[in-house]
């Protein structure tokens, strides 16, 4: 393998890993809050799909992100609704946002394009790569050049954003007074409650906020990784995302190093396409399922002891 | 001021309630989204829940479909409901059920063309076998390594996809099949073949297998020590352990039984009504399972009642589709709904609402 091909690689290890890392992120405040979010899947589904829709329809692709994240936002309000009003098992109210979405998806798309379910392919209304500055100058300097101008540079801004928001959420999570409430109720709310604040408010603000960054990752499926919405487009990513967040043990920085390797699984998978081992010739469908493979051997192997927050789960209800 | 009460038993009126007013309100939404929609909110209903059944023009190809419909999804329901009462959460019965159908048909295809009166026997077993491995991959990583067996057998539905993919193009495909995806044809492999048992009931092994399930979990529930300790796990854990009960030894049990009842129904439907390993063979049945032994309030009789419930709406989607143009994805969106108002009407079981007037409590 030469350098080039290196270089193309992490370029689509990036571009494939920001979806995750939004949604891990997403998973990260719910999580964190004791809000357990198997329904990730389904949300980014509903924002791939209506940010896709909008944006074909007005042409504008922030627009179309808008809308992704409302979308989102919904089934987050539903989620937070079943789970911590009425106190439902949080498990079930995501699968039933994941049945929810894939159907709903279909039914409206279908409705409106009449393709199958599918949104016409957007040809404006689409993310374009940002060429940062010099990008073009430093290309032929050896080895740095081609890093910084094909592997950092050329990214649309959704990417760039997703990273910003690994710091941003370390701050908000680790240095601010919401953020100590936040993983607070996560542990334990009967504290928080004690302590005047209210342990539903804090809830449906993490839920909120996990809908938001669903939003985020949803458009960015729809409107940038591919150009329009295809049904069940989302592919799993949004329990490979909860695999990374427990992999990262609920953190933010580990939990972009987690999503940059299942990234780069999709990456190698996608580009390998038949793998000839001599004796035998390894079919495409291998190497499709090779990244839920390689999740479910580094969930089970290289984990270690993952603690979730003790609260996750559980509905609170306040002692009287 | 509505204030919310805890009972201290869930309450029989309402747990029995729940599921029927859940349906109630599931086709209210469901009207309205049709009709949000622009289709006619009345006949949209009418067609998929009531037009399967008594239509004069369907009711004939339709009421067979039911029990054809229903087998599979009250069989891994069954199997699910064990473990969802015991906390092991298997969400990813889809992929035992495909499990099971490739190695139920892989046997099958093995005897090609012998007409030996074991061949059918020897699927059975080989289709449970494949859902109990593919269960156990889950079970296991759970009790060695304590990984989620959520996401872990959620993930390999995705794997077990690919697999039947490369099933129907690669090691099973028909040798005579013109090139074509997809294996040989196993109804019309009479050794091999799960037949209409009665002519015109749509009774075939797959729905004696479901009943069989229904009967023996309502008697390892209610009368063996191995049902005591899987409700007692779920309800009290700590006292469970107490008890003696050994909480790896019910993650493998409930796993393994629920994965060869899932093996079992992708078994009887690829011998049957689906006929051959396609890449396009599974139906959602594992995944509507769950939504199935919720419905049924994790009661094998219950979930008797759902299955067929469930049947009907499937049916009534696929009816829905050349009579009224709805894509068949119209009914996971209610299937999700219906689970939504299950959860949300389950608050009224476990929580007595009080009104108190005036003062604040």
């Amino acid at each position: 393998m030469d350098f080039a091909t290196l270089i193309q690689i992490l370029d689509s290890t990036l571009r494939l890993a920001t979806p995750l890392l939004l949604a891990c992120l997403a998973g990260l405040y719910s999580e964190r809050a004791g809000v357990f979010d198997i329904g990730l899947e389904g949300k980014m589904l509903a924002a791939a799909f209506l940010s896709g829709a909008v944006a074909f329809v007005s042409g504008s692709v922030w627009l179309g992100v808008l809308a992704g994240i409302g979308a989102s936002l919904a089934l987050s309000a539903v989620h937070g609704l079943a789970s911590i009003t009425f106190r439902g098992n949080q498990l079930i109210s995501g699968v039933a946002i994941n049945f929810l979405a894939s159907g709903l998806t279909v039914l409206v798309g279908q409705n409106w394009f009449e393709l199958g379910g599918r949104t016409p392919a957007l040809t404006e209304g689409r993310f374009q790569p940002i060429t940062l500055p010099l990008a073009e100058t430093l290309a032929p300097v050896p080895v740095l050049g081609p890093i910084y101008s094909d592997l950092i540079s050329g990214h649309s801004a959704l990417v760039y954003l997703a990273l910003a928001l690994v710091p941003a959420s370390w701050w908000l999570l680790n240095r601010t007074r919401f953020g100590l409430r936040l993983r607070a109720v996560g542990e334990n709310p009967a504290a928080v409650d004690t302590a005047g604040v209210s342990v539903v408010g804090i809830r449906f603000a993490a839920v909120a906020i996990c809908g938001v960054l669903c939003g985020l990752a949803g458009a960015y499926l729809a409107t940038a990784l591919s150009a329009g919405f295809v049904k069940e487009m989302t592919a799993g990513r949004g329990y490979i995302a909860l695999a990374a967040l427990i992999f990262a043990k609920w953190r933010p920085f580990a939990a972009m190093g987690a999503c940059l390797l299942f990234g780069l699984l999709e990456a190698v998978a996608n580009r390998f396409q038949n793998i000839d081992l001599g004796v035998v010739v390894l079919p495409v469908q291998f190497m499709q399922a090779l990244p839920y493979i390689l999740t479910v051997v580094i969930l089970a192997g290289f984990v270690g002891k993952a603690i979730p927050p003790r609260a996750g789960g559980e509905p609170y209800v306040k002692e009287r | 001021m509505i204030r919310l009460e805890r009972r201290p038993t869930p309450s029989r009126a309402w747990a029995a309630a729940t599921p029927v007013l859940a349906v109630v309100l599931t086709m209210l939404a469901g009207g309205l989204m049709f009709a949000a929609l622009g289709k006619d909110p009345v006949a949209a209903i009418r067609t998929i829940f009531w037009d399967p059944l008594f239509n004069p023009q369907f009711a004939a190809y339709s009421r067979p479909q039911l029990l054809v419909k229903a087998g599979p999804l009250i069989l891994i329901a069954v199997g699910l409901s064990l473990g969802f009462r015991a906390g092991v959460w298997n969400i990813g019965a889809e992929g035992q059920y495909i499990a099971g159908a490739i190695c139920g048909a892989a046997v099958g295809l093995a005897f090609y063309p012998a007409d030996l009166w074991l061949v059918f026997p020897l699927m059975v077993i080989a289709g449970a076998a494949g859902g109990i491995l593919w269960a156990m991959i889950p079970a296991l990583l759970r009790v060695r390594f304590g990984t989620s067996e959520i996401l872990v057998s959620l993930l390999l539905v995705y794997v077990a996809q690919n697999m039947l993919a490369a099933m129907a193009l690669g090691a099973l495909r028909n040798p005579e099949g013109g090139g074509f995806p997809g294996s040989r044809n196993l109804s019309q492999y009479p050794a091999a073949a799960n037949p209409e048992l009665i002519a015109g009931t749509g009774l075939h092994w797959g729905v004696v297998a479901a009943l069989v399930a229904v009967v023996g979990a309502q008697w390892l529930l209610g009368r063996h020590i191995l049902g005591f300790q899987i409700r007692l796990a779920g309800q009290a854990p700590r006292a469970a352990r107490f008890a003696g009960v050994r909480p790896d030894r019910l993650v493998v049990l409930c796993m393994g039984i629920s994965g060869a009842l899932a093996g079992l129904a992708g078994l009887f439907e690829v011998a049957g009504p689906a006929g051959q390993i396609s890449i396009d063979f599974n139906a959602g049945y594992g995944f509507t399972a769950i939504i199935v032994a919720f419905l049924g309030r994790l009661n094998p009789l219950g979930i008797l009642a759902a299955g067929l419930l469930m049947a009907l709406t499937y049916i009534g989607g696929e009816l829905a589709q050349f009579m009224l143009g709805l894509p068949a994805a119209a009914i996971q969106a209610f299937q999700g709904m219906l689970l939504f108002f299950l959860l949300a009407l389950d608050l009224l079981s476990n929580w007595r609402v009080r009104l108190t007037v005036g003062r604040a409590a």
